[in-house]
Protein backbone atom coordinates (compact mmCIF):
# COMPACT_ATOMS: atom_id res chain seq x y z
CA UNK A 1 0.00 0.00 0.00
CA UNK A 2 1.64 3.20 -1.12
CA UNK A 3 -0.85 5.54 0.44
CA UNK A 4 -0.72 5.73 4.23
CA UNK A 5 -4.04 4.66 5.66
CA UNK A 6 -5.64 4.49 9.03
CA UNK A 7 -6.36 0.99 10.29
CA UNK A 8 -10.02 1.68 11.03
CA UNK A 9 -11.32 4.74 9.28
CA UNK A 10 -14.89 5.87 9.72
CA UNK A 11 -15.75 8.76 7.42
CA UNK A 12 -18.87 10.85 7.86
CA UNK A 13 -20.95 7.97 9.17
CA UNK A 14 -24.65 8.71 9.10
CA UNK A 15 -27.54 6.53 10.09
CA UNK A 16 -31.16 7.56 10.06
CA UNK A 17 -34.40 5.72 10.57
CA UNK A 18 -36.79 8.00 8.72
CA UNK A 19 -36.50 11.35 10.45
CA UNK A 20 -34.66 9.92 13.42
CA UNK A 21 -30.94 10.52 13.07
CA UNK A 22 -29.02 8.00 15.13
CA UNK A 23 -25.56 8.86 13.81
CA UNK A 24 -24.88 12.40 12.67
CA UNK A 25 -21.81 12.61 10.49
CA UNK A 26 -19.31 10.79 12.67
CA UNK A 27 -15.69 10.58 11.60
CA UNK A 28 -13.08 8.78 13.63
CA UNK A 29 -10.06 6.56 13.21
CA UNK A 30 -8.49 3.79 15.21
CA UNK A 31 -4.85 2.73 14.93
CA UNK A 32 -3.65 -0.82 14.67
CA UNK A 33 -3.25 -2.21 18.17
CA UNK A 34 -5.22 0.61 19.73
CA UNK A 35 -7.86 -0.09 22.35
CA UNK A 36 -10.76 2.28 22.26
CA UNK A 37 -13.77 2.51 24.53
CA UNK A 38 -17.00 4.13 23.38
CA UNK A 39 -19.12 5.38 26.24
CA UNK A 40 -22.32 7.38 26.39
CA UNK A 41 -25.92 7.27 27.55
CA UNK A 42 -28.28 4.72 26.02
CA UNK A 43 -29.63 5.97 22.72
CA UNK A 44 -26.41 7.86 22.04
CA UNK A 45 -25.76 5.72 18.96
CA UNK A 46 -22.66 3.96 20.28
CA UNK A 47 -23.92 0.43 19.60
CA UNK A 48 -25.18 1.47 16.17
CA UNK A 49 -21.77 2.87 15.33
CA UNK A 50 -20.08 -0.35 16.46
CA UNK A 51 -22.53 -2.46 14.47
CA UNK A 52 -22.00 -0.27 11.41
CA UNK A 53 -18.33 -1.20 11.38
CA UNK A 54 -19.10 -4.74 10.19
CA UNK A 55 -22.32 -3.64 8.51
CA UNK A 56 -24.72 -5.40 10.87
CA UNK A 57 -26.45 -2.05 10.80
CA UNK A 58 -25.99 -0.42 7.42
CA UNK A 59 -25.10 3.23 7.32
CA UNK A 60 -27.32 5.56 5.36
CA UNK A 61 -24.31 7.72 4.55
CA UNK A 62 -20.55 7.67 4.89
CA UNK A 63 -17.85 5.03 4.65
CA UNK A 64 -16.13 2.52 6.87
CA UNK A 65 -12.63 1.38 5.95
CA UNK A 66 -10.59 -1.41 7.48
CA UNK A 67 -6.89 -1.67 6.71
CA UNK A 68 -7.25 0.14 3.39
CA UNK A 69 -10.39 -1.64 2.20
CA UNK A 70 -13.84 -0.13 2.27
CA UNK A 71 -16.26 -2.37 4.17
CA UNK A 72 -19.59 -0.86 3.13
CA UNK A 73 -18.84 -0.77 -0.60
CA UNK A 74 -21.65 -0.04 -2.99
CA UNK A 75 -21.89 -3.31 -4.93
CA UNK A 76 -24.64 -5.40 -6.53
CA UNK A 77 -26.25 -7.80 -4.06
CA UNK A 78 -24.31 -10.97 -4.86
CA UNK A 79 -20.95 -9.26 -5.11
CA UNK A 80 -21.62 -7.35 -1.93
CA UNK A 81 -22.51 -10.55 -0.06
CA UNK A 82 -19.19 -12.09 -1.09
CA UNK A 83 -17.29 -8.96 -0.16
CA UNK A 84 -18.94 -8.46 3.22
CA UNK A 85 -18.51 -12.12 4.19
CA UNK A 86 -14.81 -11.84 3.47
CA UNK A 87 -14.56 -8.58 5.45
CA UNK A 88 -16.50 -9.94 8.41
CA UNK A 89 -14.07 -12.84 8.72
CA UNK A 90 -11.51 -10.22 9.69
CA UNK A 91 -13.68 -8.56 12.30
CA UNK A 92 -14.60 -10.44 15.47
CA UNK A 93 -17.66 -9.39 17.38
CA UNK A 94 -18.83 -10.12 20.90
CA UNK A 95 -22.44 -9.46 21.87
CA UNK A 96 -24.16 -8.47 25.08
CA UNK A 97 -26.26 -11.64 25.01
CA UNK A 98 -23.38 -13.92 23.89
CA UNK A 99 -25.38 -15.46 21.02
CA UNK A 100 -23.65 -18.80 21.35
CA UNK A 101 -25.21 -21.47 19.16
CA UNK A 102 -27.27 -23.53 21.62
CA UNK A 103 -27.45 -26.59 19.39
CA UNK A 104 -23.67 -26.92 19.19
CA UNK A 105 -21.13 -27.95 21.81
CA UNK A 106 -18.57 -25.43 22.97
CA UNK A 107 -16.08 -27.09 20.63
CA UNK A 108 -18.39 -26.84 17.63
CA UNK A 109 -19.28 -23.25 18.45
CA UNK A 110 -15.59 -22.42 18.08
CA UNK A 111 -14.79 -24.65 15.09
CA UNK A 112 -17.86 -24.16 12.91
CA UNK A 113 -16.77 -21.01 11.12
CA UNK A 114 -13.08 -21.96 10.64
CA UNK A 115 -14.11 -25.35 9.24
CA UNK A 116 -16.74 -23.90 6.96
CA UNK A 117 -14.88 -20.81 5.78
CA UNK A 118 -11.22 -21.73 6.00
CA UNK A 119 -11.55 -25.42 5.17
CA UNK A 120 -9.85 -26.63 8.34
CA UNK A 121 -9.84 -30.39 8.82
CA UNK A 122 -11.47 -31.84 11.94
CA UNK A 123 -8.05 -32.36 13.47
CA UNK A 124 -6.82 -28.84 12.74
CA UNK A 125 -10.10 -27.40 13.96
CA UNK A 126 -9.93 -29.38 17.19
CA UNK A 127 -6.43 -28.12 17.84
CA UNK A 128 -7.57 -24.57 17.18
CA UNK A 129 -10.55 -24.95 19.51
CA UNK A 130 -8.33 -26.32 22.25
CA UNK A 131 -5.89 -23.43 21.88
CA UNK A 132 -8.56 -20.77 21.83
CA UNK A 133 -10.54 -22.24 24.71
CA UNK A 134 -7.41 -22.69 26.76
CA UNK A 135 -6.66 -19.05 26.15
CA UNK A 136 -9.95 -18.00 27.75
CA UNK A 137 -9.74 -20.65 30.47
CA UNK A 138 -12.60 -22.76 29.08
CA UNK A 139 -10.77 -25.84 27.86
CA UNK A 140 -12.35 -28.06 30.52
CA UNK A 141 -15.79 -27.18 29.20
CA UNK A 142 -15.02 -28.04 25.57
CA UNK A 143 -17.69 -30.77 25.38
CA UNK A 144 -20.37 -28.88 27.28
CA UNK A 145 -23.35 -27.20 25.67
CA UNK A 146 -23.96 -23.46 26.10
CA UNK A 147 -26.98 -24.05 28.35
CA UNK A 148 -24.68 -25.77 30.82
CA UNK A 149 -22.46 -22.71 31.26
CA UNK A 150 -22.71 -19.59 33.40
CA UNK A 151 -23.01 -16.19 31.71
CA UNK A 152 -19.34 -15.41 32.23
CA UNK A 153 -18.33 -18.75 30.79
CA UNK A 154 -20.62 -18.25 27.81
CA UNK A 155 -19.05 -14.91 27.09
CA UNK A 156 -15.55 -16.34 27.31
CA UNK A 157 -16.53 -19.03 24.80
CA UNK A 158 -18.03 -16.35 22.57
CA UNK A 159 -14.72 -14.50 22.66
CA UNK A 160 -12.86 -17.71 21.80
CA UNK A 161 -15.28 -18.31 18.92
CA UNK A 162 -14.58 -14.86 17.52
CA UNK A 163 -10.81 -15.21 17.98
CA UNK A 164 -10.77 -18.58 16.21
CA UNK A 165 -11.26 -16.71 12.92
CA UNK A 166 -8.05 -14.78 13.67
CA UNK A 167 -9.64 -11.37 13.23
CA UNK A 168 -7.68 -8.15 12.81
CA UNK A 169 -10.16 -6.23 14.86
CA UNK A 170 -12.44 -7.11 17.75
CA UNK A 171 -15.70 -5.34 18.51
CA UNK A 172 -17.29 -5.67 21.93
CA UNK A 173 -20.91 -4.59 22.27
CA UNK A 174 -21.53 -4.23 26.00
CA UNK A 175 -19.93 -7.61 26.55
CA UNK A 176 -20.44 -7.58 30.32
CA UNK A 177 -23.77 -5.73 30.60
CA UNK A 178 -25.89 -8.88 30.81
CA UNK A 179 -23.69 -10.56 33.39
CA UNK A 180 -24.25 -10.90 37.11
CA UNK A 181 -21.82 -8.57 38.88
CA UNK A 182 -19.69 -11.41 40.23
CA UNK A 183 -19.15 -12.78 36.71
CA UNK A 184 -17.98 -9.54 35.12
CA UNK A 185 -14.40 -9.82 36.29
CA UNK A 186 -13.60 -13.12 34.54
CA UNK A 187 -14.67 -11.63 31.21
CA UNK A 188 -12.80 -8.41 31.89
CA UNK A 189 -9.66 -10.42 32.58
CA UNK A 190 -9.91 -12.13 29.21
CA UNK A 191 -10.38 -8.78 27.50
CA UNK A 192 -7.44 -7.33 29.41
CA UNK A 193 -5.23 -10.19 28.29
CA UNK A 194 -6.31 -9.59 24.71
CA UNK A 195 -5.43 -5.93 25.13
CA UNK A 196 -1.97 -6.87 26.37
CA UNK A 197 -1.51 -8.93 23.20
CA UNK A 198 -2.15 -5.75 21.20
CA UNK A 199 -5.37 -6.85 19.57
CA UNK A 200 -7.12 -3.84 18.08
CA UNK A 201 -10.30 -3.48 20.10
CA UNK A 202 -13.32 -1.21 20.01
CA UNK A 203 -15.33 -1.61 23.17
CA UNK A 204 -18.78 -0.21 23.79
CA UNK A 205 -19.18 -0.28 27.55
CA UNK A 206 -20.84 1.12 30.63
CA UNK A 207 -17.91 0.18 32.81
CA UNK A 208 -15.85 3.28 33.32
CA UNK A 209 -13.32 1.60 35.60
CA UNK A 210 -12.60 -1.02 32.99
CA UNK A 211 -12.35 1.59 30.24
CA UNK A 212 -9.98 3.64 32.38
CA UNK A 213 -7.68 0.75 33.17
CA UNK A 214 -7.53 -0.93 29.76
CA UNK A 215 -8.18 1.57 26.99
CA UNK A 216 -5.81 3.92 25.22
CA UNK A 217 -8.61 6.25 24.29
CA UNK A 218 -12.14 6.95 25.40
CA UNK A 219 -14.79 8.30 23.05
CA UNK A 220 -17.85 9.90 24.59
CA UNK A 221 -20.91 9.89 22.35
CA UNK A 222 -24.24 11.56 22.89
CA UNK A 223 -27.22 12.03 20.57
CA UNK A 224 -25.42 10.62 17.54
CA UNK A 225 -22.25 12.68 17.72
CA UNK A 226 -18.80 12.28 19.23
CA UNK A 227 -18.80 14.87 21.99
CA UNK A 228 -15.34 14.35 23.31
CA UNK A 229 -12.45 11.93 23.00
CA UNK A 230 -9.00 11.48 24.48
CA UNK A 231 -6.95 9.40 26.88
CA UNK A 232 -9.03 8.04 29.77
CA UNK A 233 -7.16 10.21 32.27
CA UNK A 234 -8.34 13.33 30.45
CA UNK A 235 -11.89 12.29 29.55
CA UNK A 236 -12.64 10.86 32.98
CA UNK A 237 -10.76 13.26 35.24
CA UNK A 238 -10.67 16.42 33.26
CA UNK A 239 -13.39 16.53 30.62
CA UNK A 240 -13.81 19.79 28.75
CA UNK A 241 -17.35 19.35 27.48
CA UNK A 242 -20.32 20.07 29.72
CA UNK A 243 -22.24 17.04 28.40
CA UNK A 244 -19.36 14.72 29.29
CA UNK A 245 -19.19 16.15 32.80
CA UNK A 246 -22.91 15.74 33.29
CA UNK A 247 -22.88 12.15 32.00
CA UNK A 248 -19.99 11.18 34.25
CA UNK A 249 -21.65 12.89 37.23
CA UNK A 250 -24.90 11.00 36.67
CA UNK A 251 -23.11 7.77 36.04
CA UNK A 252 -21.02 8.14 39.18
CA UNK A 253 -24.10 8.98 41.26
CA UNK A 254 -25.84 5.89 39.92
CA UNK A 255 -22.79 3.80 40.62
CA UNK A 256 -22.66 5.10 44.20
CA UNK A 257 -26.37 4.58 44.71
CA UNK A 258 -26.01 1.03 43.48
CA UNK A 259 -23.05 0.35 45.74
CA UNK A 260 -24.90 1.89 48.67
CA UNK A 261 -27.96 -0.22 47.96
CA UNK A 262 -25.85 -3.36 47.74
CA UNK A 263 -24.08 -2.49 50.98
CA UNK A 264 -27.40 -1.80 52.69
CA UNK A 265 -28.78 -5.13 51.46
CA UNK A 266 -25.71 -6.89 52.72
CA UNK A 267 -25.96 -5.24 56.16
CA UNK A 268 -29.66 -6.11 56.32
CA UNK A 269 -28.88 -9.70 55.43
CA UNK A 270 -26.19 -9.87 58.06
CA UNK A 271 -28.50 -8.34 60.67
CA UNK A 272 -31.12 -10.91 59.78
CA UNK A 273 -28.57 -13.63 60.06
CA UNK A 274 -27.53 -12.31 63.47
CA UNK A 275 -31.15 -12.13 64.67
CA UNK A 276 -31.67 -15.84 63.95
CA UNK B 1 -73.13 -53.56 21.50
CA UNK B 2 -72.91 -56.39 19.00
CA UNK B 3 -69.41 -57.74 19.68
CA UNK B 4 -69.89 -60.70 17.39
CA UNK B 5 -70.57 -58.44 14.45
CA UNK B 6 -67.49 -56.38 15.25
CA UNK B 7 -65.35 -59.51 15.34
CA UNK B 8 -66.76 -60.53 11.99
CA UNK B 9 -66.13 -57.28 10.15
CA UNK B 10 -62.96 -56.03 11.77
CA UNK B 11 -60.57 -57.59 9.20
CA UNK B 12 -62.18 -55.42 6.52
CA UNK B 13 -61.73 -52.40 8.75
CA UNK B 14 -58.08 -53.24 9.22
CA UNK B 15 -57.66 -53.28 5.45
CA UNK B 16 -59.38 -49.92 5.30
CA UNK B 17 -57.14 -48.64 8.10
CA UNK B 18 -54.13 -49.49 5.93
CA UNK B 19 -55.57 -47.21 3.25
CA UNK B 20 -56.06 -44.48 5.86
CA UNK B 21 -52.43 -44.90 6.91
CA UNK B 22 -51.30 -44.74 3.28
CA UNK B 23 -53.33 -41.61 2.74
CA UNK B 24 -51.91 -40.10 5.92
CA UNK B 25 -48.31 -40.87 5.05
CA UNK B 26 -48.59 -39.62 1.48
CA UNK B 27 -50.50 -36.45 2.32
CA UNK B 28 -48.11 -35.64 5.17
CA UNK B 29 -45.09 -36.15 2.90
CA UNK B 30 -46.62 -34.00 0.18
CA UNK B 31 -47.62 -31.49 2.85
CA UNK B 32 -44.08 -31.31 4.24
CA UNK B 33 -42.68 -30.68 0.77
CA UNK B 34 -45.30 -28.05 -0.13
CA UNK B 35 -45.00 -26.54 3.34
CA UNK B 36 -41.23 -26.21 3.12
CA UNK B 37 -41.43 -24.69 -0.36
CA UNK B 38 -44.18 -22.28 0.65
CA UNK B 39 -42.38 -21.28 3.86
CA UNK B 40 -39.22 -20.63 1.86
CA UNK B 41 -41.20 -18.63 -0.70
CA UNK B 42 -42.84 -16.56 2.03
CA UNK B 43 -39.45 -15.66 3.47
CA UNK B 44 -37.72 -15.10 0.15
CA UNK B 45 -36.08 -11.81 -0.69
CA UNK B 46 -37.97 -11.84 -3.99
CA UNK B 47 -41.34 -10.17 -3.79
CA UNK B 48 -42.98 -12.37 -6.43
CA UNK B 49 -42.12 -15.53 -4.50
CA UNK B 50 -43.42 -13.99 -1.30
CA UNK B 51 -46.72 -13.22 -3.01
CA UNK B 52 -47.03 -16.72 -4.49
CA UNK B 53 -46.37 -18.26 -1.08
CA UNK B 54 -48.88 -16.00 0.64
CA UNK B 55 -51.59 -16.68 -1.95
CA UNK B 56 -51.09 -20.45 -1.67
CA UNK B 57 -51.35 -20.33 2.11
CA UNK B 58 -54.40 -18.10 2.24
CA UNK B 59 -56.28 -19.96 -0.51
CA UNK B 60 -55.81 -23.38 1.04
CA UNK B 61 -56.40 -22.22 4.59
CA UNK B 62 -59.28 -20.00 3.60
CA UNK B 63 -61.50 -22.58 1.91
CA UNK B 64 -62.96 -25.86 3.19
CA UNK B 65 -60.78 -28.88 2.43
CA UNK B 66 -63.92 -30.61 1.17
CA UNK B 67 -64.41 -27.93 -1.48
CA UNK B 68 -60.78 -28.29 -2.51
CA UNK B 69 -61.28 -32.05 -2.91
CA UNK B 70 -64.50 -31.68 -4.86
CA UNK B 71 -62.99 -29.03 -7.08
CA UNK B 72 -60.04 -31.27 -7.90
CA UNK B 73 -61.95 -34.55 -8.27
CA UNK B 74 -65.22 -33.46 -9.84
CA UNK B 75 -64.10 -30.18 -11.40
CA UNK B 76 -60.68 -31.40 -12.55
CA UNK B 77 -61.82 -33.33 -15.62
CA UNK B 78 -63.52 -30.19 -16.89
CA UNK B 79 -60.10 -28.51 -17.17
CA UNK B 80 -58.30 -31.66 -18.27
CA UNK B 81 -57.09 -33.01 -14.91
CA UNK B 82 -58.08 -36.69 -14.75
CA UNK B 83 -57.33 -38.25 -11.37
CA UNK B 84 -58.68 -41.32 -9.66
CA UNK B 85 -60.21 -40.80 -6.25
CA UNK B 86 -57.12 -41.86 -4.28
CA UNK B 87 -54.83 -39.60 -6.29
CA UNK B 88 -57.20 -36.69 -5.95
CA UNK B 89 -57.40 -37.34 -2.21
CA UNK B 90 -53.63 -37.37 -1.76
CA UNK B 91 -53.02 -34.29 -3.88
CA UNK B 92 -55.95 -32.30 -2.52
CA UNK B 93 -55.32 -33.03 1.14
CA UNK B 94 -51.55 -32.81 0.73
CA UNK B 95 -51.80 -29.33 -0.72
CA UNK B 96 -54.25 -28.43 2.03
CA UNK B 97 -52.11 -29.56 4.95
CA UNK B 98 -49.05 -28.08 3.23
CA UNK B 99 -50.52 -24.62 3.72
CA UNK B 100 -50.85 -25.20 7.46
CA UNK B 101 -47.41 -26.74 7.67
CA UNK B 102 -45.93 -23.77 5.82
CA UNK B 103 -47.14 -21.51 8.61
CA UNK B 104 -45.87 -23.90 11.27
CA UNK B 105 -42.42 -23.99 9.70
CA UNK B 106 -42.27 -20.27 9.15
CA UNK B 107 -43.33 -19.70 12.74
CA UNK B 108 -40.54 -21.92 14.03
CA UNK B 109 -37.96 -20.26 11.81
CA UNK B 110 -38.85 -16.70 12.77
CA UNK B 111 -38.93 -17.61 16.43
CA UNK B 112 -35.22 -18.49 16.42
CA UNK B 113 -33.50 -15.54 18.09
CA UNK B 114 -32.25 -13.00 15.55
CA UNK B 115 -28.99 -12.78 17.48
CA UNK B 116 -28.18 -16.25 16.20
CA UNK B 117 -28.12 -15.13 12.58
CA UNK B 118 -26.18 -12.02 13.56
CA UNK B 119 -23.54 -14.07 15.33
CA UNK B 120 -23.23 -16.40 12.35
CA UNK B 121 -23.05 -13.56 9.82
CA UNK B 122 -20.50 -11.76 11.97
CA UNK B 123 -18.21 -14.77 11.74
CA UNK B 124 -18.41 -14.44 7.95
CA UNK B 125 -21.05 -17.04 7.12
CA UNK B 126 -23.23 -16.30 4.11
CA UNK B 127 -27.00 -15.99 4.43
CA UNK B 128 -27.41 -19.55 3.23
CA UNK B 129 -24.70 -20.94 5.49
CA UNK B 130 -26.11 -19.13 8.51
CA UNK B 131 -29.55 -20.49 7.74
CA UNK B 132 -28.39 -24.04 7.16
CA UNK B 133 -25.96 -24.31 10.04
CA UNK B 134 -27.53 -22.11 12.69
CA UNK B 135 -31.17 -21.16 12.15
CA UNK B 136 -32.54 -24.33 10.60
CA UNK B 137 -31.20 -26.85 13.14
CA UNK B 138 -32.77 -24.80 15.92
CA UNK B 139 -36.02 -24.23 14.01
CA UNK B 140 -36.35 -27.94 13.22
CA UNK B 141 -36.34 -28.72 16.92
CA UNK B 142 -38.96 -26.06 17.51
CA UNK B 143 -41.25 -27.28 14.74
CA UNK B 144 -41.47 -30.98 15.64
CA UNK B 145 -44.33 -30.64 18.11
CA UNK B 146 -46.43 -28.13 16.16
CA UNK B 147 -45.96 -30.21 13.00
CA UNK B 148 -47.18 -33.11 15.13
CA UNK B 149 -50.38 -31.16 15.68
CA UNK B 150 -50.72 -30.67 11.91
CA UNK B 151 -50.11 -34.37 11.32
CA UNK B 152 -52.70 -35.32 13.94
CA UNK B 153 -55.23 -33.10 12.21
CA UNK B 154 -54.29 -34.56 8.84
CA UNK B 155 -54.77 -38.19 9.92
CA UNK B 156 -58.30 -37.37 11.01
CA UNK B 157 -58.72 -35.18 7.94
CA UNK B 158 -58.23 -38.17 5.64
CA UNK B 159 -61.83 -39.10 6.54
CA UNK B 160 -62.91 -36.39 4.09
CA UNK B 161 -61.94 -38.50 1.09
CA UNK B 162 -64.85 -40.81 1.95
CA UNK B 163 -66.86 -38.10 0.21
CA UNK B 164 -65.14 -38.89 -3.07
CA UNK B 165 -65.53 -42.63 -2.38
CA UNK B 166 -61.97 -43.63 -1.51
CA UNK B 167 -62.32 -46.87 0.39
CA UNK B 168 -60.69 -45.91 3.67
CA UNK B 169 -61.87 -46.21 7.28
CA UNK B 170 -64.74 -43.77 7.30
CA UNK B 171 -66.05 -44.88 3.91
CA UNK B 172 -65.84 -48.53 5.00
CA UNK B 173 -67.78 -47.79 8.19
CA UNK B 174 -70.49 -46.09 6.14
CA UNK B 175 -70.65 -48.97 3.71
CA UNK B 176 -71.05 -51.58 6.44
CA UNK B 177 -73.79 -49.56 8.03
CA UNK B 178 -75.69 -49.94 4.79
CA UNK B 179 -75.66 -53.72 5.09
CA UNK B 180 -75.76 -54.18 8.89
CA UNK B 181 -77.87 -51.24 10.11
CA UNK B 182 -75.55 -50.98 13.10
CA UNK B 183 -74.09 -47.46 12.95
CA UNK B 184 -72.94 -47.46 16.59
CA UNK B 185 -70.76 -50.55 16.19
CA UNK B 186 -69.35 -49.52 12.83
CA UNK B 187 -68.44 -45.96 13.81
CA UNK B 188 -67.16 -47.20 17.17
CA UNK B 189 -64.82 -49.64 15.45
CA UNK B 190 -63.60 -46.98 13.00
CA UNK B 191 -63.07 -44.59 15.93
CA UNK B 192 -60.96 -47.13 17.83
CA UNK B 193 -58.74 -47.64 14.81
CA UNK B 194 -58.31 -43.87 14.34
CA UNK B 195 -57.30 -43.55 17.99
CA UNK B 196 -54.74 -46.31 17.55
CA UNK B 197 -53.17 -44.62 14.54
CA UNK B 198 -53.18 -41.22 16.25
CA UNK B 199 -51.70 -42.57 19.48
CA UNK B 200 -48.85 -44.41 17.79
CA UNK B 201 -48.05 -41.36 15.66
CA UNK B 202 -48.16 -39.11 18.72
CA UNK B 203 -45.74 -41.39 20.56
CA UNK B 204 -43.43 -41.32 17.56
CA UNK B 205 -43.43 -37.54 17.51
CA UNK B 206 -42.77 -37.31 21.24
CA UNK B 207 -39.89 -39.73 20.84
CA UNK B 208 -38.41 -37.69 18.01
CA UNK B 209 -38.80 -34.51 20.03
CA UNK B 210 -37.04 -36.01 23.03
CA UNK B 211 -34.31 -37.47 20.88
CA UNK B 212 -33.21 -34.15 19.39
CA UNK B 213 -33.76 -32.09 22.53
CA UNK B 214 -30.74 -30.08 23.60
CA UNK B 215 -29.14 -30.49 27.00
Amino acid sequence: MTEAHKFVDIRHAQKAYGDLEVLKDISLTVDRGEIVAIIGPSGSGKSTLLRAINDLDSLTGGEVWLDGVQINKDLPYRQYEKHINAMRQQVGMVFQHFNLFPHLSVRDNVTMAPKLLKGLSDKEADKLAEEQLNHVGMLERIDYYPSQLSGGQKQRVAIARALAMQPKLMLFDEATSALDPELVEEVNLVMKRLAEEHMTMIIVTHEMDFAASVCDRVIFMDKGVVVEQGPPSVVFQNPTEERTKEFLRKHLAQHHAQNAAEAAALTAAQTNEGAK
Amino acid sequence: MDIELILKVYPYFLEAAVVTIELSVLTVLLGLICGALAAAARMSRFRLLRIIGAVYVSVFRGTPALIQLFLLYFGGPQIGIQLDAFEAGVIGLGLNIGAYMAETMRGAIVSVDGGQTEAARTLGLSRTQAFRKVTLPQAMRLMIRPLGVNINAQIKGTALVAAISVVELTYTAQRYIGSTYKPFEMFFLAGVLYILIITVTGKGISYLDRKVRLP
